[in-house]
């Protein structure tokens, strides 16, 4: 289990951080991700593999003042 | 004196990008068909955004909306200490949509005044990581001092709390720092209606900064043009050197000679 923007999710497969994005339609140009509390690069999406406990936050612009 | 000389722009420079616009638009408490809109016509070059939590499912964001010449200035709010500013400035930047950041700290949830010691220490951090930061602030001289030593690319000093519409209620502060401190001061909060955008700019205001006063106007995008147009025309007012003030009794405009009765 891991805990996207604080809500749990099971994954069933080995998952990458990319994998995971892109199965849940997330516009990968417009968002930044910080795994267990650190911001993790676009380019290390594709080689980091989720692990049970993992912390994901993803998060992108909206509208403000 | 040379009369093919070409009049130098009126711009003012943050973080080495030069704008022409003063006005800064925020995007807060609008409908994402509405944002492209109010750009066009505020004929702005820099738009706030706030940094929150995605979606999944590929739903529009905001970005879509936003031509791509524009400044993108993303917010703190949230923050409610230096430490959370900080990581949500860092989160800005990792979205990769430039370096500028308004670093806002906020503890108290009744009135959203902005707390000016996290501010400082937020812009210190901040500014050694090469952002160029935009503070906004509660009008402060010693404050705006520290912020201006700590590398913050401008001031921006609240008219009145966040959202209220109520124009420059810190009005004399505000003057104080435009006099005193050598960076743009941009007016940020409270300003609720192109009078008050126009005057502060009268005062010699670098730029203003508005989001409700347009969110929530009856005719949004034609608000957002008022905004535009009384923003230019409080800095011509500004450049062109406002006329006195007497105290007391008139100075007539028409002469006083040569009346009929004579």
């Amino acid at each position: 289990m891991i805990i996207v923007n604080g809500k749990e999710i099971n994954l069933t497969e080995d998952t990458t951080v990319a994998e995971y994005l892109e199965q849940n339609q997330y516009q990968v140009k417009r968002i930044a991700v910080e795994l267990n509390g650190d911001i993790l690069p676009k380019y290390s999406y594709s080689d980091t593999m989720l692990k049970d406990g993992d912390r994901l936050e993803v998060v992108t612009f909206v509208g403000g003042g | 004196m040379d009369n093919t000389e070409i009049k130098k722009a009126d711009t003012f420079t943050l973080g080495g990008k030069e704008f022409t616009s003063r006005f800064i638009l925020g995007s807060g408490k609008f409908s994402l068909d509405l944002v492209k809109a109010c750009v066009e016509k505020a004929g702005a070059q820099i738009i706030t955004l706030a940094l929150r939590r995605a979606n999944e499912g590929g739903l529009a964001n905001i970005l879509d909306y936003i031509p791509e010449d524009v400044t993108l200035l993303p917010n703190t709010s949230g923050a409610r200490n230096a430490e959370e500013a900080v990581r949500i400035a860092r989160l800005s930047r990792e979205v990769g949509c430039g370096n500028f950041v308004k670093v806002e700290v906020v503890r108290d949830s009744k009135y959203l005044l902005p707390d000016n010691y996290e501010t400082i220490k937020a812009t210190e951090i901040l500014a050694k990581e090469g952002f160029v930061v935009m503070p906004y602030m509660y009008p402060d001289l010693n404050a705006a001092r520290d912020l201006a030593n700590a590398g913050a690319a401008c001031i921006m000093p609240l008219g009145a709390p966040i959202g209220s519409n109520k124009g420059l209620s810190t009005k004399d502060f505000i003057q104080i720092l435009i006099d005193e401190i050598d960076l743009p001061i941009i007016v940020d909060a409270g300003i609720g209606r192109p009078s008050q955008a126009c005057e502060a700019m009268e005062m010699g205001a670098a730029a203003v900064m508005a989001n409700t006063a347009i969110a929530t106007a009856g005719d949004v995008p034609a608000m957002a043009e008022a905004f535009k147009k009384a923003i230019e025309a409080g800095r011509s007012a500004y450049l062109s050197g406002l006329g006195r003030t007497i105290e007391r009794g008139a100075s007539a405009s028409s002469p006083l000679t040569g009346f009929l009765q004579d």
